[in-house]
């Protein structure tokens, strides 16, 4: 790469990276932790068979992992686009 | 397939792929059509190993290569999509593949930590690493952690911690396709591993990262396939519907009406029964973690076309990956609702028992194999139904045995639940070829990650930087040979040890990688003297548990001397490896002189995905 950045630049597209990081691994925290600290109560609720709390960390956390991630890569694409720092 | 495709092999992968997926349908259903005309159920087992072999041998000498690049990364290549089948098939071992299942039967809702932890680690690897080890353009994982801590002291710590982790998991997964394929085929242990051996062999040696991306997309398919089909079919049988993710949710309520019935202590829905709340998320941490640091792993990210490829490749290996992990749960619920319904069946006025006289005979002929404990009912090996009489009648059963006397060994249940539940004998040997490529794949990942590393990171980068490219693909398949014999070698002794320490290999690689590699990234002002220590101190920690947890201080298993801190298990050991490595690296890079101009410059252009790889490698 010849041509470097301006810095007040790749400061900008470095701090929206950082926040979708923090967003991105806040979500992933509530759904590996904190929503089956609630497995008990959550599994008095009972959908087609499944207690929730059990569906919940069978199924439904997997799920929200998939779509966060696909999620998470088009949002940093489009902040990459932005600022102009995506591959040709 | 025409020799004129090769040279465009990526340019055709739809067409190639599509042929195959064809060609495995076609070959399932010739299996079906000789069960039928009564050809010997040996014969069809022993085609389906040999043909699977022998296709990913074939792509492993059409994809061979004389390229660095191509024998490094696979020429740096590979679409999102099958890259994601790739990382799948590496990722999923064959202890996922006969395992899991087996050990959400077993443990219930407590297992789940196990199908939580092994797909949550992709957030963090999608977010924190993949797009910038991919910017950055390494060959290895100690590759980069040389580049960013300053040389060869990171490089070395870094393939210290590497090897610990990988060669336990290669020998697990050496072991596991000697297991599989001595039962499906009929001879003995000590040949079938070396059987393995070639499978493995075939399709690492003549074209690396290469040859083993395309086999790898070959056996996800064959993996995948072998997994869905007997969940499906049980879930059609049961209930009409052939989606089994879906209507499990029927046999999850039977299993509690059974388990009233049968007075099971332990529900299958009901959490914390086996781990406690600790033990659980703890071993979720660990696991994902753990996830996000293995070498053969992350080195999968480095062979896509770009960054953005390298993100988007992430979701689909976790989505590949999701389909075999969301069937595991319905795989154990359907596998224990037909074994309860044995003992329900039996009826209240025999007091839910199954007598001596109805026991099924696949009791008896998993329990009669040599070597291992399948099946255990009244405490003793279920050889014949004499034994089995003469345990239960010392504990007081006259008649027949209840539930609770009957013990399944975890890894049985995917491999016997097909011949159980009365499927014909063409998805017997469908499901062994699945649990062979499961293990194929994933021992053919980690045996490049070592590999690569020491022909690379030692060999290249430290004892002879001279080395021209021929040379160096010569040493490198050299030490694959080894490496690999070495791990045979050791598997055919069936180390007990070496099979439990596969657990350890997450927090292994968790304490002694996630916090360099993320802060190399993510803080600018990590030092090399910060990264180095914060490396050792993360990896000793959690060896000194781990040993000491598991064998105490004197080496010696069970002698009482054991360390326990808060009452954390083995396997979870990371909990305290990973803090520590995060707290020595931030500690000793603040007292140490800020890294240099040019190292802060790389580290910008490591989080600008314009521009290229960083590293230009010679070829």
């Amino acid at each position: 790469m010849t041509d470097k950045l301006p810095p007040e630049v790749a400061e900008a597209h470095w701090t929206k990276t950082r926040n979708l990081m923090w967003t991105t691994l806040g979500i992933w925290a509530v759904f590996s932790f904190l929503i089956h600290m609630f497995v008990t109560s959550l599994n008095n609720v009972v959908i087609l068979g499944f207690p929730l709390g059990f569906y919940m960390a069978a199924q439904g956390s997997l799920i929200v992992f998939v779509v966060l991630i696909f999620w998470f890569s088009s949002r940093q694409n489009s902040i990459d686009e932005e600022f102009g720092v995506a591959e040709d | 397939m025409s020799l004129s495709m090769k040279g465009d092999f990526t340019d055709n992968l739809g067409k190639i792929y599509t042929i195959y997926v064809g060609g495995f349908a076609f070959f399932v259903v010739l299996m079906a059509i000789f069960e039928a005309i009564g050809i010997p159920d040996r014969f069809i087992m022993w085609s389906y190993m040999a043909a699977t072999i022998g296709i990913y041998a074939f792509i492993g000498i059409m994809s061979r290569t004389a390229q660095v690049s191509e024998y490094y990364v696979a020429g740096r290549s590979v679409p999102a999509i099958y890259n994601g089948m790739a990382t799948g098939a590496d990722w999923m071992s064959g202890a996922s593949f006969v395992g899991m299942a087996g050990t959400l039967f077993v443990l219930g809702y407590d297992g789940l930590a196990y199908v939580l932890g092994w797909t949550g680690g992709y957030v963090l690897v999608a977010v924190l690493l993949a797009p910038y080890l991919r910017k950055f353009g390494a060959y290895t994982v100690p590759d980069f952690l040389g580049t960013r801590y300053g040389g060869n002291a990171a490089r070395l710590v870094g393939i210290v911690v590497l090897f610990c982790c990988s060669f336990t998991y290669i020998t697990a997964q050496v072991y596991a396709s000697g297991i599989i394929a001595s039962q499906f085929l009929g001879i003995d242990f000590g040949i079938a591993v070396f059987a393995g051996l070639a499978g493995i062999l075939v399709c690492s040696m003549l074209g690396g990262m290469k040859a083993v991306t395309w086999t790898q997309v070959a056996q996800y398919i064959v993996l995948i396939v072998a997994y869905l089909l007997p969940a499906i079919w049980m879930s059609t049988v049961q209930f009409g519907i052939p989606v089994p993710q879906l209507t499990y949710g029927g046999a999850l309520t039977q299993i509690a009406e059974y388990e009233q019935l049968l007075e099971v202590a332990k529900p299958h829905v009901a959490p914390f029964t086996n781990l406690s709340p600790l033990d659980y998320f703890s071993l979720i941490f660990c696991l994902m973690v753990g996830t996000a640091s293995l070498p053969h792993i992350l080195m999968r990210f480095f062979t896509t076309p770009t960054v953005r490829e390298a993100r988007k490749s992430v979701g689909w290996s976790l989505l590949f990956i999701f389909l075999l992990y969301f069937t595991a749960p319905a795989y154990a619920a359907f596998s224990k609702f037909n074994l309860m319904g044995l003992f329900v069946g039996a009826g209240a006025e025999a007091n839910y028992q199954l007598a001596f006289t109805a026991i099924p005979q696949w009791m008896i002929q998993w329990g009669s194999i040599a070597g291992h404990q399948l099946v255990t009912i009244c405490g003793v090996k279920a050889e014949t139904v004499a034994a089995i009489q003469a345990a239960c009648e010392a504990k007081g059963f006259t008649t027949g045995f209840p539930y609770s006397e009957l013990k399944l060994n975890n890894d049985m249940i995917v491999l016997s639940t097909p011949s159980i539940a009365g499927m014909p004998i063409w998805v017997v040997g469908l499901v062994g070829a699945g649990g062979f490529a499961a293990a194929l794949s994933t021992a053919d990942g980690l045996l490049l990650a070592i590999a690569n590393a020491l022909s690379h990171d030692v060999y290249y980068k430290m004892i002879d930087p001279k080395a021209d490219a021929k040379r160096r693909l010569m040493i490198s398949k050299i030490l694959l040979i080894v490496v690999a014999l070495a791990a045979a070698f050791l598997a055919r002794t069936k180390p007990s040890d070496i099979l439990s320490m596969v657990a350890w290999a997450f927090s292994i690689a968790a304490a002694g990688l996630f916090a360099p590699l993320v802060l190399g990234v993510w803080w600018k002002r990590a030092t090399n003297l910060g990264g180095i220590l914060g490396m050792a101190a993360g990896f000793g920690v959690t060896m000194y548990y781990l040993i000491g947890n598991v064998y105490g201080f004197d080496f010696v298993k069970g002698t009482g001397d054991e360390i326990s801190w808060f009452g954390v298990k083995a396997i979870s050991a990371g909990i305290f490896g990973v803090p520590v490595a995060f707290l020595v690296t931030y500690v000793v890079s603040l007292v140490t002189p800020e890294p240099s101009q040019e190292m802060q410059d790389f580290v910008d252009r490591l989080r600008l995905p314009k521009g290229g790889t960083m590293m230009v490698q010679g070829h």
